[in-house]
Protein backbone atom coordinates (compact mmCIF):
# COMPACT_ATOMS: atom_id res chain seq x y z
CA UNK A 1 0.00 0.00 0.00
CA UNK A 2 1.66 3.37 -1.01
CA UNK A 3 0.59 6.09 1.64
CA UNK A 4 0.35 9.87 0.41
CA UNK A 5 0.15 12.99 1.89
CA UNK A 6 -3.54 13.45 0.05
CA UNK A 7 -4.65 10.21 1.80
CA UNK A 8 -8.22 11.21 3.29
CA UNK A 9 -8.89 10.85 7.09
CA UNK A 10 -11.96 8.28 7.75
CA UNK A 11 -11.34 7.94 11.23
CA UNK A 12 -9.09 9.71 14.01
CA UNK A 13 -7.23 7.47 16.91
CA UNK A 14 -9.75 7.29 19.57
CA UNK A 15 -12.83 6.13 17.47
CA UNK A 16 -10.36 3.58 15.59
CA UNK A 17 -9.10 2.82 19.44
CA UNK A 18 -12.86 2.26 20.28
CA UNK A 19 -13.67 0.39 17.83
CA UNK A 20 -10.88 -1.95 18.44
CA UNK A 21 -11.68 -2.75 21.95
CA UNK A 22 -15.61 -3.35 20.41
CA UNK A 23 -14.14 -5.96 18.34
CA UNK A 24 -11.74 -7.89 20.45
CA UNK A 25 -14.13 -7.96 23.39
CA UNK A 26 -16.21 -9.07 20.75
CA UNK A 27 -14.45 -11.88 19.85
CA UNK A 28 -13.39 -13.12 23.40
CA UNK A 29 -17.32 -13.19 23.81
CA UNK A 30 -18.52 -14.96 20.28
CA UNK A 31 -15.33 -17.67 21.25
CA UNK A 32 -16.15 -18.07 25.06
CA UNK A 33 -20.31 -17.87 24.33
CA UNK A 34 -20.23 -20.76 21.71
CA UNK A 35 -18.14 -23.07 24.07
CA UNK A 36 -21.52 -23.05 25.81
CA UNK A 37 -23.28 -23.26 23.06
CA UNK A 38 -23.16 -26.60 21.66
CA UNK A 39 -21.09 -29.27 22.63
CA UNK A 40 -19.29 -29.10 19.63
CA UNK A 41 -17.60 -25.87 20.21
CA UNK A 42 -16.95 -26.93 24.19
CA UNK A 43 -13.28 -26.99 23.33
CA UNK A 44 -13.32 -22.63 22.13
CA UNK A 45 -13.09 -22.80 26.59
CA UNK A 46 -9.78 -23.79 26.00
CA UNK A 47 -8.65 -20.56 24.80
CA UNK A 48 -9.69 -18.91 28.08
CA UNK A 49 -8.57 -21.49 30.79
CA UNK A 50 -11.49 -24.24 30.89
CA UNK A 51 -15.05 -23.79 31.07
CA UNK A 52 -15.14 -22.31 34.27
CA UNK A 53 -12.75 -18.99 33.65
CA UNK A 54 -15.24 -18.95 30.17
CA UNK A 55 -18.16 -18.94 32.17
CA UNK A 56 -16.82 -16.43 35.02
CA UNK A 57 -15.17 -14.29 32.01
CA UNK A 58 -17.46 -13.96 29.46
CA UNK A 59 -20.01 -11.70 31.11
CA UNK A 60 -17.63 -8.82 32.49
CA UNK A 61 -16.13 -9.24 28.44
CA UNK A 62 -19.48 -8.17 27.71
CA UNK A 63 -20.44 -5.53 29.84
CA UNK A 64 -16.71 -4.08 28.36
CA UNK A 65 -18.27 -4.42 24.90
CA UNK A 66 -21.79 -3.33 26.18
CA UNK A 67 -20.15 -0.12 27.78
CA UNK A 68 -17.48 1.05 24.68
CA UNK A 69 -19.98 0.46 22.03
CA UNK A 70 -22.20 2.75 23.72
CA UNK A 71 -19.20 5.30 23.40
CA UNK A 72 -19.09 4.63 19.62
CA UNK A 73 -22.38 4.87 18.97
CA UNK A 74 -22.66 8.04 20.19
CA UNK A 75 -19.78 8.69 18.59
CA UNK A 76 -21.40 7.58 14.82
CA UNK A 77 -24.98 7.87 15.09
CA UNK A 78 -25.83 10.73 13.13
CA UNK A 79 -23.91 9.82 10.37
CA UNK A 80 -26.24 6.72 10.32
CA UNK A 81 -29.24 7.81 10.10
CA UNK A 82 -30.78 6.31 7.06
CA UNK A 83 -32.13 8.69 4.59
CA UNK A 84 -33.97 7.85 0.75
CA UNK A 85 -30.83 7.18 -1.35
CA UNK A 86 -29.50 4.64 1.74
CA UNK A 87 -32.77 3.08 0.67
CA UNK A 88 -32.68 3.13 -2.84
CA UNK A 89 -29.45 1.93 -2.07
CA UNK A 90 -30.80 -0.99 -0.33
CA UNK A 91 -32.98 -1.81 -3.02
CA UNK A 92 -30.23 -2.11 -5.23
CA UNK A 93 -28.37 -4.18 -3.17
CA UNK A 94 -28.25 -7.10 -5.16
CA UNK A 95 -26.47 -5.38 -8.16
CA UNK A 96 -23.64 -4.55 -5.59
CA UNK A 97 -23.35 -7.76 -4.03
CA UNK A 98 -23.20 -8.99 -7.65
CA UNK A 99 -20.04 -6.77 -7.90
CA UNK A 100 -21.49 -4.10 -9.89
CA UNK A 101 -21.95 -0.84 -8.62
CA UNK A 102 -22.27 1.13 -11.54
CA UNK A 103 -25.62 2.19 -11.16
CA UNK A 104 -25.26 2.32 -6.78
CA UNK A 105 -26.73 5.61 -6.05
CA UNK A 106 -23.97 7.81 -4.37
CA UNK A 107 -22.90 6.99 -0.76
CA UNK A 108 -21.65 9.75 2.10
CA UNK A 109 -19.54 8.82 4.58
CA UNK A 110 -22.00 5.55 5.36
CA UNK A 111 -23.64 3.81 2.13
CA UNK A 112 -26.98 1.99 2.65
CA UNK A 113 -25.78 -1.68 3.99
CA UNK A 114 -23.49 -0.06 6.62
CA UNK A 115 -26.16 2.22 8.25
CA UNK A 116 -28.58 -0.82 8.46
CA UNK A 117 -25.73 -3.09 10.04
CA UNK A 118 -24.75 -0.24 12.34
CA UNK A 119 -28.84 -0.24 13.65
CA UNK A 120 -28.74 -4.30 13.49
CA UNK A 121 -26.11 -4.44 15.59
CA UNK A 122 -27.35 -1.60 18.24
CA UNK A 123 -30.21 -3.82 18.48
CA UNK A 124 -28.30 -6.85 18.83
CA UNK A 125 -26.07 -5.22 21.61
CA UNK A 126 -28.99 -4.18 23.73
CA UNK A 127 -30.66 -7.02 23.52
CA UNK A 128 -27.45 -8.92 24.44
CA UNK A 129 -26.75 -6.42 27.23
CA UNK A 130 -30.23 -6.75 28.55
CA UNK A 131 -30.76 -11.10 28.48
CA UNK A 132 -27.19 -11.50 29.23
CA UNK A 133 -28.12 -9.71 32.39
CA UNK A 134 -31.05 -11.85 33.29
CA UNK A 135 -28.83 -15.04 33.08
CA UNK A 136 -25.77 -13.79 34.88
CA UNK A 137 -26.16 -16.66 37.31
CA UNK A 138 -23.76 -15.54 40.00
CA UNK A 139 -24.88 -12.20 40.42
CA UNK A 140 -28.33 -11.49 39.06
CA UNK A 141 -30.84 -14.39 37.95
CA UNK A 142 -32.03 -14.42 41.65
CA UNK A 143 -33.63 -11.27 40.21
CA UNK A 144 -35.98 -12.67 37.71
CA UNK A 145 -38.81 -15.21 37.38
CA UNK A 146 -37.60 -18.62 35.96
CA UNK A 147 -39.48 -17.86 33.10
CA UNK A 148 -38.24 -14.99 32.21
CA UNK A 149 -34.83 -16.39 32.43
CA UNK A 150 -35.99 -19.59 30.25
CA UNK A 151 -36.82 -16.69 27.75
CA UNK A 152 -33.61 -14.63 28.16
CA UNK A 153 -31.30 -17.69 27.63
CA UNK A 154 -33.46 -18.59 24.27
CA UNK A 155 -32.86 -14.88 23.37
CA UNK A 156 -29.15 -14.35 24.35
CA UNK A 157 -27.95 -17.80 22.10
CA UNK A 158 -30.50 -16.84 19.12
CA UNK A 159 -29.26 -12.92 19.08
CA UNK A 160 -26.00 -14.12 19.32
CA UNK A 161 -25.72 -16.15 16.69
CA UNK A 162 -27.21 -13.44 14.63
CA UNK A 163 -24.94 -11.19 15.18
CA UNK A 164 -22.01 -13.58 14.72
CA UNK A 165 -23.35 -13.89 11.18
CA UNK A 166 -23.97 -9.75 11.20
CA UNK A 167 -20.50 -9.38 12.19
CA UNK A 168 -18.64 -12.00 9.28
CA UNK A 169 -20.66 -10.25 6.70
CA UNK A 170 -19.16 -7.14 8.01
CA UNK A 171 -15.66 -8.38 8.26
CA UNK A 172 -15.91 -10.11 4.82
CA UNK A 173 -17.01 -6.57 3.20
CA UNK A 174 -14.09 -4.67 4.59
CA UNK A 175 -11.94 -7.61 2.67
CA UNK A 176 -13.88 -7.52 -0.10
CA UNK A 177 -13.64 -3.48 -0.88
CA UNK A 178 -10.07 -3.89 -1.02
CA UNK A 179 -8.21 -0.53 0.84
CA UNK A 180 -10.82 -0.68 3.36
CA UNK A 181 -9.02 -2.28 6.35
CA UNK A 182 -6.22 0.26 6.29
CA UNK A 183 -9.21 2.75 7.28
CA UNK A 184 -9.37 1.25 10.74
CA UNK A 185 -5.76 0.32 11.24
CA UNK A 186 -3.98 4.05 10.29
CA UNK A 187 -7.24 5.87 9.82
CA UNK A 188 -6.38 7.04 6.26
CA UNK A 189 -7.97 6.05 2.37
CA UNK A 190 -6.93 6.34 -0.18
CA UNK A 191 -8.96 9.55 -2.77
CA UNK A 192 -9.43 6.95 -5.29
CA UNK A 193 -11.39 4.65 -3.00
CA UNK A 194 -13.57 7.83 -1.32
CA UNK A 195 -14.63 8.32 -4.38
CA UNK A 196 -15.25 4.78 -5.89
CA UNK A 197 -16.85 4.24 -2.73
CA UNK A 198 -18.52 6.97 -1.09
CA UNK A 199 -18.67 9.85 -3.89
CA UNK A 200 -20.75 12.07 -1.90
CA UNK A 201 -18.35 11.69 1.07
CA UNK A 202 -15.72 12.66 -1.29
CA UNK A 203 -17.23 15.20 -2.84
CA UNK A 204 -18.38 16.87 0.66
CA UNK A 205 -14.58 16.84 2.56
CA UNK A 206 -12.83 17.67 -0.87
CA UNK A 207 -15.37 20.18 -2.04
CA UNK A 208 -15.54 18.47 -5.04
CA UNK A 209 -11.52 19.03 -6.02
CA UNK A 210 -9.66 15.72 -7.15
CA UNK B 1 -17.77 -40.51 40.37
CA UNK B 2 -18.80 -43.19 37.61
CA UNK B 3 -19.40 -46.59 39.31
CA UNK B 4 -18.78 -49.39 36.83
CA UNK B 5 -21.49 -51.12 38.19
CA UNK B 6 -24.10 -47.86 36.91
CA UNK B 7 -23.94 -47.83 33.25
CA UNK B 8 -24.66 -44.44 31.39
CA UNK B 9 -27.80 -43.83 29.55
CA UNK B 10 -27.35 -39.76 28.98
CA UNK B 11 -24.53 -37.53 29.54
CA UNK B 12 -24.85 -33.85 29.38
CA UNK B 13 -23.53 -32.11 26.49
CA UNK B 14 -22.52 -34.99 24.83
CA UNK B 15 -22.97 -36.38 21.21
CA UNK B 16 -21.53 -39.58 21.27
CA UNK B 17 -22.92 -42.90 23.04
CA UNK B 18 -21.26 -43.30 26.79
CA UNK B 19 -20.82 -46.54 28.29
CA UNK B 20 -23.56 -48.50 28.01
CA UNK B 21 -23.05 -52.17 27.00
CA UNK B 22 -24.83 -53.40 30.52
CA UNK B 23 -28.65 -52.91 31.24
CA UNK B 24 -29.05 -52.10 35.06
CA UNK B 25 -32.34 -52.07 36.59
CA UNK B 26 -34.37 -49.29 36.18
CA UNK B 27 -34.80 -48.47 40.49
CA UNK B 28 -37.16 -45.49 41.92
CA UNK B 29 -37.78 -44.62 45.38
CA UNK B 30 -41.43 -44.61 46.37
CA UNK B 31 -42.37 -41.55 49.56
CA UNK B 32 -45.87 -42.21 50.59
CA UNK B 33 -47.05 -39.13 51.76
CA UNK B 34 -49.93 -40.78 53.87
CA UNK B 35 -47.34 -42.19 55.97
CA UNK B 36 -45.07 -39.90 56.43
CA UNK B 37 -45.45 -37.95 60.23
CA UNK B 38 -42.48 -35.02 59.37
CA UNK B 39 -40.10 -36.33 61.86
CA UNK B 40 -36.99 -35.08 59.31
CA UNK B 41 -35.11 -38.01 59.73
CA UNK B 42 -34.80 -38.82 56.54
CA UNK B 43 -33.51 -35.04 56.23
CA UNK B 44 -30.49 -35.77 59.10
CA UNK B 45 -29.87 -39.30 57.11
CA UNK B 46 -28.74 -37.50 53.98
CA UNK B 47 -26.96 -35.30 56.19
CA UNK B 48 -25.20 -37.38 57.73
CA UNK B 49 -24.45 -39.71 54.38
CA UNK B 50 -23.28 -36.81 52.54
CA UNK B 51 -21.52 -35.37 55.28
CA UNK B 52 -23.32 -32.13 54.79
CA UNK B 53 -23.54 -29.53 57.37
CA UNK B 54 -25.61 -26.77 56.20
CA UNK B 55 -26.00 -23.54 58.14
CA UNK B 56 -27.99 -23.40 60.96
CA UNK B 57 -31.17 -20.90 60.06
CA UNK B 58 -33.53 -18.77 62.01
CA UNK B 59 -37.27 -19.90 62.57
CA UNK B 60 -39.55 -18.41 59.67
CA UNK B 61 -42.32 -19.97 62.13
CA UNK B 62 -43.13 -22.79 60.52
CA UNK B 63 -41.88 -26.24 60.42
CA UNK B 64 -39.83 -26.04 56.98
CA UNK B 65 -36.43 -26.29 58.31
CA UNK B 66 -34.09 -25.14 56.21
CA UNK B 67 -36.76 -23.38 54.51
CA UNK B 68 -35.53 -24.15 50.92
CA UNK B 69 -33.32 -26.73 49.50
CA UNK B 70 -29.71 -25.42 49.72
CA UNK B 71 -26.42 -26.62 47.50
CA UNK B 72 -25.97 -28.73 51.06
CA UNK B 73 -29.70 -29.61 51.90
CA UNK B 74 -30.50 -32.17 49.32
CA UNK B 75 -33.54 -32.86 50.65
CA UNK B 76 -36.02 -31.06 52.90
CA UNK B 77 -39.53 -31.02 54.24
CA UNK B 78 -42.06 -29.12 52.79
CA UNK B 79 -44.97 -28.66 55.55
CA UNK B 80 -48.81 -27.36 54.55
CA UNK B 81 -51.75 -26.97 56.50
CA UNK B 82 -54.96 -27.57 53.81
CA UNK B 83 -58.48 -27.59 53.97
CA UNK B 84 -59.77 -29.61 50.96
CA UNK B 85 -62.90 -30.39 52.83
CA UNK B 86 -64.08 -27.74 54.84
CA UNK B 87 -63.45 -28.27 57.96
CA UNK B 88 -61.17 -31.10 57.96
CA UNK B 89 -57.65 -29.58 58.34
CA UNK B 90 -55.20 -31.41 56.98
CA UNK B 91 -51.23 -31.27 57.06
CA UNK B 92 -49.89 -32.40 54.30
CA UNK B 93 -45.99 -32.94 54.44
CA UNK B 94 -43.71 -33.54 51.39
CA UNK B 95 -40.51 -34.69 51.05
CA UNK B 96 -38.71 -32.21 48.27
CA UNK B 97 -35.63 -32.89 46.39
CA UNK B 98 -34.75 -34.26 42.52
CA UNK B 99 -37.49 -36.15 41.20
CA UNK B 100 -34.61 -38.23 38.60
CA UNK B 101 -36.51 -37.81 35.85
CA UNK B 102 -36.20 -40.13 32.96
CA UNK B 103 -36.07 -36.61 30.83
CA UNK B 104 -34.45 -34.48 32.85
CA UNK B 105 -34.25 -30.52 31.88
CA UNK B 106 -31.19 -30.28 33.77
CA UNK B 107 -29.42 -32.44 31.59
CA UNK B 108 -30.43 -31.18 28.20
CA UNK B 109 -29.69 -27.69 29.35
CA UNK B 110 -26.06 -27.77 30.66
CA UNK B 111 -23.44 -26.83 28.75
CA UNK B 112 -20.53 -29.10 30.16
CA UNK B 113 -19.71 -32.21 29.11
CA UNK B 114 -20.06 -35.20 31.61
CA UNK B 115 -21.49 -32.43 34.25
CA UNK B 116 -24.83 -34.09 34.39
CA UNK B 117 -24.86 -37.97 34.24
CA UNK B 118 -27.95 -39.99 34.00
CA UNK B 119 -27.38 -43.76 34.62
CA UNK B 120 -29.17 -47.11 32.98
CA UNK B 121 -30.95 -47.33 36.49
CA UNK B 122 -32.97 -43.71 36.11
CA UNK B 123 -30.43 -42.22 38.62
CA UNK B 124 -29.46 -38.45 37.50
CA UNK B 125 -26.61 -37.37 38.81
CA UNK B 126 -24.18 -34.07 39.35
CA UNK B 127 -20.63 -34.60 38.76
CA UNK B 128 -19.48 -31.47 40.42
CA UNK B 129 -15.82 -31.93 39.08
CA UNK B 130 -16.91 -30.89 35.36
CA UNK B 131 -19.11 -28.20 36.03
CA UNK B 132 -18.68 -24.82 35.44
CA UNK B 133 -21.01 -23.17 37.55
CA UNK B 134 -23.26 -21.59 34.80
CA UNK B 135 -26.83 -22.46 36.54
CA UNK B 136 -28.44 -23.48 33.23
CA UNK B 137 -29.53 -26.46 35.06
CA UNK B 138 -31.58 -24.44 37.13
CA UNK B 139 -33.33 -23.10 34.08
CA UNK B 140 -34.07 -25.88 32.46
CA UNK B 141 -35.40 -27.98 35.86
CA UNK B 142 -39.12 -28.27 35.90
CA UNK B 143 -38.75 -28.75 39.88
CA UNK B 144 -37.15 -25.79 40.67
CA UNK B 145 -34.36 -28.41 42.48
CA UNK B 146 -30.49 -27.69 41.81
CA UNK B 147 -28.72 -24.54 43.95
CA UNK B 148 -25.29 -23.27 43.39
CA UNK B 149 -22.59 -23.27 46.48
CA UNK B 150 -22.03 -20.00 47.28
CA UNK B 151 -18.33 -21.66 48.59
CA UNK B 152 -17.38 -23.54 45.06
CA UNK B 153 -19.78 -22.29 42.10
CA UNK B 154 -20.81 -25.98 41.40
CA UNK B 155 -24.32 -26.85 41.77
CA UNK B 156 -25.62 -29.74 43.96
CA UNK B 157 -28.77 -32.13 44.13
CA UNK B 158 -29.71 -35.03 45.66
CA UNK B 159 -27.78 -37.96 44.22
CA UNK B 160 -30.52 -40.69 45.14
CA UNK B 161 -27.46 -41.77 47.15
CA UNK B 162 -25.59 -43.16 43.59
CA UNK B 163 -22.81 -44.72 45.68
CA UNK B 164 -25.03 -46.51 47.54
CA UNK B 165 -27.14 -47.77 45.23
CA UNK B 166 -23.68 -48.85 42.91
CA UNK B 167 -23.27 -51.27 45.68
CA UNK B 168 -26.37 -52.21 46.56
CA UNK B 169 -27.73 -50.81 49.27
CA UNK B 170 -30.56 -48.65 49.59
CA UNK B 171 -30.42 -44.67 49.71
CA UNK B 172 -29.96 -43.28 53.30
CA UNK B 173 -33.13 -41.84 53.80
CA UNK B 174 -34.81 -45.20 53.06
CA UNK B 175 -32.85 -47.03 55.48
CA UNK B 176 -34.17 -44.22 58.22
CA UNK B 177 -37.68 -43.86 57.65
CA UNK B 178 -39.17 -45.13 61.31
CA UNK B 179 -42.68 -45.10 59.51
CA UNK B 180 -41.72 -47.01 56.33
CA UNK B 181 -43.58 -43.86 54.09
CA UNK B 182 -40.01 -44.33 51.75
CA UNK B 183 -39.06 -47.51 49.93
CA UNK B 184 -36.96 -48.02 47.38
CA UNK B 185 -36.56 -51.21 44.48
CA UNK B 186 -37.04 -51.68 40.69
CA UNK B 187 -39.26 -49.35 39.65
CA UNK B 188 -41.88 -51.49 38.71
CA UNK B 189 -41.98 -53.18 41.90
CA UNK B 190 -42.61 -49.26 43.13
CA UNK B 191 -45.02 -49.12 40.87
CA UNK B 192 -46.85 -52.12 42.57
CA UNK B 193 -46.31 -51.08 46.20
CA UNK B 194 -48.57 -47.95 45.28
CA UNK B 195 -51.09 -49.48 43.74
CA UNK B 196 -51.89 -51.44 47.15
CA UNK B 197 -50.96 -48.37 48.89
CA UNK B 198 -53.81 -46.50 46.45
CA UNK B 199 -56.32 -48.81 46.67
CA UNK B 200 -55.95 -48.61 50.45
CA UNK B 201 -56.14 -45.11 50.43
CA UNK B 202 -59.21 -45.24 47.84
CA UNK B 203 -60.91 -47.23 50.28
CA UNK B 204 -60.58 -45.23 53.62
CA UNK B 205 -62.34 -42.44 51.80
CA UNK B 206 -59.63 -40.76 49.76
CA UNK B 207 -61.53 -40.96 46.70
CA UNK B 208 -58.61 -38.79 44.68
CA UNK B 209 -55.51 -40.74 45.81
CA UNK B 210 -53.23 -41.73 43.06
CA UNK B 211 -49.30 -42.42 41.93
CA UNK B 212 -47.17 -39.07 41.10
CA UNK B 213 -44.79 -40.28 37.80
CA UNK B 214 -45.66 -37.67 35.82
CA UNK B 215 -45.30 -38.94 32.07
CA UNK B 216 -44.29 -34.75 30.85
CA UNK B 217 -41.29 -35.59 31.86
CA UNK B 218 -40.95 -39.46 31.09
CA UNK B 219 -41.90 -40.32 34.74
CA UNK B 220 -39.87 -40.26 37.67
CA UNK B 221 -37.51 -42.16 40.00
CA UNK B 222 -38.91 -40.29 42.73
CA UNK B 223 -42.08 -41.07 42.94
CA UNK B 224 -45.25 -39.90 45.14
CA UNK B 225 -48.13 -41.54 46.48
CA UNK B 226 -50.64 -38.78 46.85
CA UNK B 227 -53.64 -38.62 49.02
CA UNK B 228 -55.21 -35.82 46.81
CA UNK B 229 -53.47 -37.69 43.39
CA UNK B 230 -55.98 -34.17 41.34
CA UNK B 231 -54.48 -31.54 42.75
CA UNK B 232 -50.64 -31.68 43.42
CA UNK B 233 -50.15 -27.91 43.73
CA UNK B 234 -51.70 -28.59 47.54
CA UNK B 235 -48.80 -30.17 48.63
CA UNK B 236 -46.00 -26.92 48.84
CA UNK B 237 -46.70 -26.57 44.58
CA UNK B 238 -45.45 -29.87 43.46
CA UNK B 239 -46.61 -28.74 39.79
CA UNK B 240 -49.47 -31.21 38.39
CA UNK B 241 -47.98 -31.80 34.55
CA UNK B 242 -44.63 -30.94 35.04
CA UNK B 243 -42.58 -30.79 31.30
CA UNK B 244 -39.50 -29.49 30.09
CA UNK B 245 -40.41 -25.67 29.06
CA UNK B 246 -40.86 -25.26 26.00
CA UNK B 247 -38.80 -22.13 25.80
CA UNK B 248 -35.71 -24.61 26.98
CA UNK B 249 -37.02 -27.51 24.63
CA UNK B 250 -36.90 -24.46 21.44
CA UNK B 251 -33.20 -23.30 23.28
CA UNK B 252 -31.28 -26.63 23.63
CA UNK B 253 -33.45 -28.40 20.33
CA UNK B 254 -33.20 -26.65 17.01
CA UNK B 255 -32.19 -23.24 17.61
CA UNK B 256 -28.54 -24.84 17.93
CA UNK B 257 -27.90 -26.68 15.25
CA UNK B 258 -30.20 -24.22 12.88
CA UNK B 259 -28.21 -21.52 14.13
CA UNK B 260 -24.59 -23.24 13.55
CA UNK B 261 -25.67 -24.04 10.11
CA UNK B 262 -26.60 -20.36 9.32
CA UNK B 263 -23.05 -19.02 11.08
CA UNK B 264 -21.25 -21.97 8.58
CA UNK B 265 -23.54 -21.03 6.01
CA UNK B 266 -22.58 -17.11 6.23
CA UNK B 267 -18.58 -17.40 6.45
CA UNK B 268 -18.54 -20.16 3.45
CA UNK B 269 -21.23 -17.98 1.36
CA UNK B 270 -18.41 -14.94 1.99
CA UNK B 271 -15.33 -17.46 0.81
CA UNK B 272 -16.93 -18.38 -1.96
CA UNK B 273 -18.78 -14.82 -3.23
CA UNK B 274 -14.67 -13.85 -2.95
CA UNK B 275 -13.66 -16.65 -5.51
CA UNK B 276 -16.32 -16.22 -7.79
CA UNK B 277 -17.14 -12.62 -7.84
CA UNK B 278 -13.51 -10.81 -7.03
CA UNK B 279 -12.39 -8.60 -5.07
CA UNK B 280 -14.52 -5.23 -4.96
CA UNK B 281 -11.13 -2.68 -5.87
CA UNK B 282 -11.33 0.79 -7.51
CA UNK B 283 -11.78 1.63 -11.19
CA UNK B 284 -9.15 1.78 -13.44
CA UNK B 285 -10.42 5.03 -14.58
CA UNK B 286 -10.51 6.59 -10.86
CA UNK B 287 -7.36 4.87 -10.11
CA UNK B 288 -5.64 6.89 -13.00
CA UNK B 289 -7.33 10.17 -12.19
CA UNK B 290 -5.41 10.73 -9.44
CA UNK B 291 -2.36 9.18 -10.65
CA UNK B 292 -0.04 12.31 -12.02
C1 LIG C 1 -23.41 -7.58 26.32
C2 LIG C 1 -23.17 -8.17 27.41
C3 LIG C 1 -23.21 -9.68 27.59
C4 LIG C 1 -23.46 -10.29 28.79
C5 LIG C 1 -23.70 -9.61 30.13
C6 LIG C 1 -23.45 -11.72 28.54
C7 LIG C 1 -23.68 -12.68 29.51
C8 LIG C 1 -23.78 -14.03 29.28
C9 LIG C 1 -23.96 -15.03 30.30
C10 LIG C 1 -24.12 -14.73 31.78
C11 LIG C 1 -23.99 -16.24 29.69
C12 LIG C 1 -24.15 -17.60 30.38
C13 LIG C 1 -22.80 -18.21 30.56
C14 LIG C 1 -22.05 -17.55 31.69
O1 LIG C 1 -22.56 -17.50 32.81
O2 LIG C 1 -20.93 -17.07 31.43
C15 LIG C 1 -23.83 -16.03 28.27
C16 LIG C 1 -23.85 -17.01 27.30
C17 LIG C 1 -23.60 -16.78 25.95
N1 LIG C 1 -23.25 -15.57 25.38
FE1 LIG C 1 -23.23 -13.81 26.30
N2 LIG C 1 -23.19 -11.96 27.22
C18 LIG C 1 -23.03 -10.73 26.60
C19 LIG C 1 -22.72 -10.53 25.26
C20 LIG C 1 -22.57 -11.53 24.31
C21 LIG C 1 -22.23 -11.30 22.93
C22 LIG C 1 -21.94 -9.97 22.27
C23 LIG C 1 -22.22 -12.51 22.32
C24 LIG C 1 -21.98 -12.77 20.87
C25 LIG C 1 -21.00 -13.20 20.34
C26 LIG C 1 -22.55 -13.51 23.33
C27 LIG C 1 -22.65 -14.86 23.10
C28 LIG C 1 -23.06 -15.79 24.02
C29 LIG C 1 -23.35 -17.16 23.70
C30 LIG C 1 -23.28 -17.81 22.32
C31 LIG C 1 -23.71 -17.77 24.91
C32 LIG C 1 -24.12 -19.22 25.10
C33 LIG C 1 -25.61 -19.28 24.96
C34 LIG C 1 -26.14 -20.65 25.17
O3 LIG C 1 -25.63 -21.37 26.03
O4 LIG C 1 -27.08 -21.00 24.48
N3 LIG C 1 -22.76 -12.87 24.53
N4 LIG C 1 -23.70 -14.66 28.05
S1 LIG D 1 -24.16 -25.27 36.80
FE1 LIG D 1 -22.89 -27.11 36.43
S2 LIG D 1 -24.31 -28.84 36.37
FE2 LIG D 1 -25.55 -26.96 36.20
S3 LIG D 1 -25.76 -26.66 33.98
FE3 LIG D 1 -23.95 -25.47 34.56
S4 LIG D 1 -22.22 -26.88 34.28
FE4 LIG D 1 -24.09 -28.14 34.24
S1 LIG E 1 -35.91 -32.89 39.20
FE1 LIG E 1 -34.67 -31.30 38.19
S2 LIG E 1 -32.60 -31.72 38.89
FE2 LIG E 1 -33.78 -33.61 39.30
S3 LIG E 1 -33.50 -34.85 37.41
FE3 LIG E 1 -35.40 -33.66 37.13
S4 LIG E 1 -34.68 -31.85 35.99
FE4 LIG E 1 -32.83 -32.78 36.92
Amino acid sequence: MKRDPKDLIRYTAPERANHWVVGMAFILLALSGLAFFHPAFYPLSQFFGGGVWARILHPFIGVVMALSFVAMFFRFWKLNLITPADKEWLGRIGEMVNGDDHNMPAAGKYNGGQKLLFWLLVCCIALLAVSGLVIWRAYFSALFPIGMIRFASLMHAMVAAGMICLIIVHVYAAIWTRGTIRAMLYGTVSRAWAKQHHSAWFRQITGGGK
Amino acid sequence: MALQSLDIKARSATTTPSPSVRETLEVAKLIDISKCIGCKACQVACMEWNDLRDEIGTNVGVYDNPADLTAKSWTVMRFSEVEVEAGKLEWLIRKDGCMHCADPGCLKACPAPGAIIQYSNGIVDFHEEYCIGCGYCITGCPFNVPRISKTDNKAYKCTLCSDRVGVGLEPACVKTCPTGAITFGAKEDMIHRAEGRVADLKGRGYANAGLYDPQGVGGTHVMYVLQHADKPGLYSGLPKDPSISSMVCLWKGITKPLTSFAIGLVALGSLFHYITKGPNEVSNDIEKEFEE
